[in-house]
């Protein structure tokens, strides 16, 4: 299936990919796993379709930017439509919650033995 | 043979169902010092590209149409991913690091876990502005020497250390880049550093 990728060149594109929105709060993180909760229906905005699609397994924002072509923040206030109408759930990183302090030696751990088995 | 994109499946290849937790690391240097190169000789997926733009009232006034301007930056970014078991997610960031990246930094990386500034000693001036921005968003770092093409200066680490200003508690690795085993130490190495420091601050009451 290959799809023509939004062109990204056009301001008046994404503008209208969000509904005259350009600005996006930051409740997902780029590392934030979505998954969908429900297939893509009839009469959807495209790029709801797509990610719908993508998110049936877990995948991160940054993935879903990169495979829909649009920037960070346009994909951050499509998922956060998606969010709001329970089409989406998210898993957010554990990481991301300690502001400024580091993050447990438990999960630390965990990513080293993670590596070590690479 | 790792290091060959084509070889690499261009189908997506999904994450396991039970993954639940995405983690952050960023690989920073100057141009051409090979932090793609890094991050696909790790990742489970061909590197993909995405990018942001930010909007910022331009500097100053616009003095002939008399309204402030806005202007439009972009920033692209490469990135691959590890899955480190079932449940936890690694996604490595290579990153410019030029100035108008670190505008963008609290917004992209807030609660990175760390960075790797990826040094060339032929034109190590290119990594300062990186270190010093890493200092001042206080991100704990590891530097690795790229040590590709033989680096016929061979500087030594300690020499590359002065050069660089690094402090003594700023850990430093030889790597090559196109080995995974070698990038994997490099990972490991920055993970260490960040155990050791995390180990600290949980003692400290």
């Amino acid at each position: 299936m290959i799809r023509k990728p939004v062109d990204v060149g056009d301001p008046d594109r994404l503008y209208m990919v969000t509904d005259g929105r350009s600005e996006a709060d930051d409740t997902f993180d780029l590392v934030t796993l979505i998954v969908s909760e429900c297939e893509p229906t009839a009469g959807m905005q495209s790029e709801h379709v797509r990610i719908l699609e993508l998110c049936r397994h877990p995948t991160a924002l940054v993935e879903i930017a990169a495979e829909l072509k649009l920037p960070i923040t346009v994909v951050r206030i499509l998922l956060g439509d998606l969010h709001d109408m329970g089409k989406v759930s998210a898993r957010h990183p554990r990481a991301a919650e300690s502001v400024a302090g580091l993050p447990e030696t438990t999960l630390l751990q965990e990513v080293l033995d993670g590596l070590r088995h690479l | 043979m790792d290091s060959a994109t084509s070889e690499l499946p261009l189908q997506r290849t999904p994450l396991a169902d039970a993954a639940e937790t995405g983690l952050k690391i960023i690989v920073v240097g100057g141009f051409g010092v090979g932090k793609t190169t890094l991050v696909r000789s790790v990742s489970e997926i061909r590197p993909l590209n995405t990018e942001e733009v930010m909007t910022q009232a331009g500097e100053g006034i616009d003095e002939t149409a008399g309204v402030e301007r806005k202007t439009t930056t972009t920033v692209a970014f490469d990135f691959g991913r590890i899955s480190l078991n079932e449940q936890m997610v690694l996604y490595l960031f290579g990153a410019p690091g030029q100035e108008r990246f670190w505008f963008l930094w609290d917004r992209l990386f807030s609660g990175t876990l760390g960075a790797v500034v990826l040094v060339d000693t032929r034109r190590m001036a290119d990594s300062w502005y990186a270190i010093d921005r890493l200092e001042h968003h206080k991100t704990p770092f590891v530097v690795a020497v790229n040590r590709f093409d033989g680096d016929e200066s061979r500087f030594t680490l300690d020499e590359i250390r002065q050069a660089l200003a690094l402090g003594e508690h700023v850990p430093m690795i030889d790597c090559d880049a196109r080995v995974r085993g070698s990038v994997k130490e490099v990972l490991i190495a920055l993970v260490d550093h960040l155990y050791t420091l995390a180990m600290a601050q949980e003692r400290t009451p």
